[in-house]
């Protein structure tokens, strides 16, 4: 395939690296994720080779690559680093042209980003020094309850009764689970029941606008969050082409404008 | 983020002052005096808190030694983390004051910075301890902790709090208090107040306040010739040595040095291109890093609450109970919220910048102003963007650095959009 100039962008997550190539119209053209592991070069480079193989393009293809994430200085092919912060708000602005509010949900933190009908940033907030609410927690809940994170989603969605978890903290949640295990709760009905508490600590951490989109690996293999969190604002959420890789996106299209 | 590189690869030149030297002297010369004091008995010792009644004790003849000082050297040095759990142990929580937390932490550890710095082996004993409420209710506790250690008499100041106007009981009640220590410290000291001596520190804190003052407000020059992280450094001489002759020398020094960068062009930050508002206590342990991460952004933090709450220059030598009552009074930690928005767009005017970093320190609710929705108000207020960063004074198990990396250079990348 000749794809002509591309644009790398490379997210370095806590828990998954993730690479995007787009080409000259902004469509993307590979991908690849991979377990971000301890040696982010490595990875990173791993990452980018597989999206080059899925795009049937080569290196030399590539114009320019941008690196964000946690691992962002750990990429040495990058020209250049931008924060998650600022790519997830271009790889979101990119579907969503207009004001929005971008809830990401991360393996380690979550991002709200508001942004004008410009695409400029309002203002961001991250969550606090603590892994309640993001994809940490679902995988340390997982591990618990002994269910591989991708039967999840399809548990939740079975949710008759779901349970109502009220801690602020993931150690404490996980104490409030066996609690609950030992009252007799349904799987499906506390797996839900963790879902919600989800959205409650993201609706904990900012207001949001009347546009809301959500992003991240959490959204992308749990889409029932965004039903979820539908049904407490009371108005549709969109999701973006890949929501893994909005960041990713993000970057590639800081590096078409470098 | 030691070792900060700037976009061009480079580091960030870090601009020491020519007036370290005598920064250092200063330092030396009050930690030896008192420790010599401790020792052979042969001058009085007065621990008091960092805005308590320190012309007073001055006045009567006291040497004075402030915990809070010791507690942020035991942020800077690094030393707090691992003192605070001692602390913690004897029932003190890791929620309350890590000043509070390390400083005793160290005490059951018997160590200190001050012996690496100087050989000094323990803090001074006290003859007596003297506490103003008006920085927190934990400052007292702190100060009575170490006076049932040390069997010595404990007496203090209890402020007003969430003031908006100041009325005229709430002066003349702080005066009165400040009053009323007098027969306890007379008992100490073993000697009667001397008005005029009293009067001549309050004079000396006033000269201080003021020179600091003229320090402070040389960064409304731009490019600024220092930053927020120099500025707590050179705070120390207005903390520890108010009401004495050194603090007054020593800000002169200063104040011409930085008349002389901004006559020269010297700038703190390189290319200077973002100019910020620092509210809220430093995070001790980390400011060498902040600062250089700042700096290879291109931004400057050119102004702090912190800073300016060792101004007061509301003292006056003819009215000194009562102008120090006002002085403490008008202290921003002790007004309410509306004076404080109303204090921080009036520096906004002064100082021009173009965002306010809150840091919202775990265990210091009182030095945190970001908890009750005042960082939208003033972003709406001032139509500039805020960013809360969560870290502590001194407990680096409250402080992900990583994720304030990433929050403060997004919140540059967003400057720049």
């Amino acid at each position: 395939m000749n794809c002509g100039k591309l644009y790398a962008g490379v997210d370095v997550g806590a828990s998954r690296t993730k690479a995007a190539l787009l080409d000259a119209r902004k469509t993307v053209v590979g991908r690849a994720v991979k377990k971000s592991g301890t040696d982010f070069a490595e990875t990173a480079e791993a990452c980018l080779e597989s999206a080059l193989e899925s795009a049937h393009a080569k290196r030399s293809d590539i114009a320019c690559a941008v690196a964000t994430g946690y691992g962002r200085h750990n990429v040495g092919f990058a020209a250049e680093t931008k924060t998650e912060i600022g790519c997830h708000a271009r790889g979101c602005y990119l579907y969503f042209p207009f004001s929005i509010t971008i809830i990401d949900i991360g393996g380690q933190d979550n991002k709200i980003i508001k942004l004008d009908e410009d695409g400029r940033r309002i203002g961001f907030k991250m969550n606090r020094k603590c892994a309640a609410g993001t994809g940490a927690f679902l995988e340390e809940m997982s591990l618990r309850l002994d269910i591989p994170l991708e039967e999840m989603d399809g548990l939740a969605r079975q949710a008759t009764r779901p349970v109502s978890l009220g801690s602020y903290c993931t150690v404490f949640t996980a104490t409030e689970v066996l609690e609950k295990i030992r009252q007799g709760e349904k799987v499906p009905d506390l797996v839900s029941g963790l879902f919600s508490s989800v959205i409650q600590r993201i609706m904990e951490m900012d207001s949001f606008t009347e546009r809301v989109v959500m992003s991240g690996g959490v959204v992308a293999y749990n889409p029932y969050m965004v039903t979820l969190l539908e049904d407490r604002i009371g108005r549709p959420v969109r999701v973006p082409e890949y929501p893994q890789f909005s960041g990713a996106v993000g970057a590639a299209l800081y590096a078409m404008h470098l | 983020m030691v070792g900060e590189k700037m976009p061009d690869g480079s580091h960030p030149v870090r601009k020491d002052f020519g007036t370290l030297p005598a920064l250092k002297k200063l330092m030396e010369d009050h930690f030896r005096e008192l420790d010599r004091a401790s020792r052979t008995g042969a001058q009085k010792v007065a621990w008091c808190t960092s805005v308590g009644p320190a012309e007073l004790l001055r006045g009567m003849g006291f040497l004075v030694y402030f915990p809070e000082n010791h507690g942020a050297m035991l942020g800077a040095s690094r030393m707090a983390t691992e003192l605070i759990p001692y602390a913690n142990a004897v029932g003190y929580s890791p929620e309350i004051c890590s000043y509070l937390t390390s400083d005793i932490g160290a005490f059951l550890q018997h160590r200190t910075p001050l012996q690496k710095a100087y050989g000094i082996e323990s803090v001074p004993r006290p003859d007596v301890l003297v506490f103003n409420t008006n920085q927190c209710r934990d400052v007292k506790d702190w100060l009575s902790w170490y006076a049932r250690h040390f069997r010595a008499p404990l007496v203090g100041v209890h402020t007003h709090r969430d003031i908006g106007e100041i009325r005229g009981y709430q002066v003349r009640d702080i005066a009165r208090q400040i009053q009323d220590l007098i027969p306890a410290l007379e008992a100490v000291c073993g000697r009667p107040f001397d008005m005029d001596r009293f009067k001549q520190a309050v004079d000396l804190s006033l000269q201080t306040s003021r020179l600091w003052r003229r320090c402070l407000e040389t960064a409304a020059a731009a490019p600024s010739p220092w930053t927020f992280f120099d500025a707590v450094i050179h705070m120390a001489p207005a903390v520890v040595a108010r009401g004495t002759r050194a603090p007054v020398d020593y800000y002169r020094l200063l104040l011409a040095e930085l008349e002389r960068r901004i006559a020269d062009g010297v700038a703190a930050v390189e290319d200077e291109r973002h100019r910020l508002y620092w509210e809220g206590m430093p995070i001790w342990g980390k400011l060498r890093s902040l600062s250089e991460h700042l700096s290879a952004l291109h931004a400057c933090v050119v102004a702090s609450t912190y800073c300016n709450s060792w101004i007061f220059d509301q003292l006056d030598p003819a009215e000194p109970f009562e102008s120090m009552a006002l002085a403490y009074t008008e202290l921003f930690i002790v007004r309410d919220e509306a004076y404080k928005e109303r204090y921080i767009r009036q520096c906004f005017d002064r100082y021009r910048f173009d965002g306010i970093l809150f840091h919202d320190a775990k265990t210091c609710p009182y030095n945190t102003n970001s908890r009750y929705g005042m960082a939208d108000r003033l972003r709406s207020a001032l139509s500039i963007p805020t960013l809360t960063i969560c870290g502590d004074l001194n407990d680096l198990r409250c402080f992900s650095e990583e994720q304030t990396k990433t929050n403060i250079e997004a919140f540059i990348e967003q400057l720049e959009e």
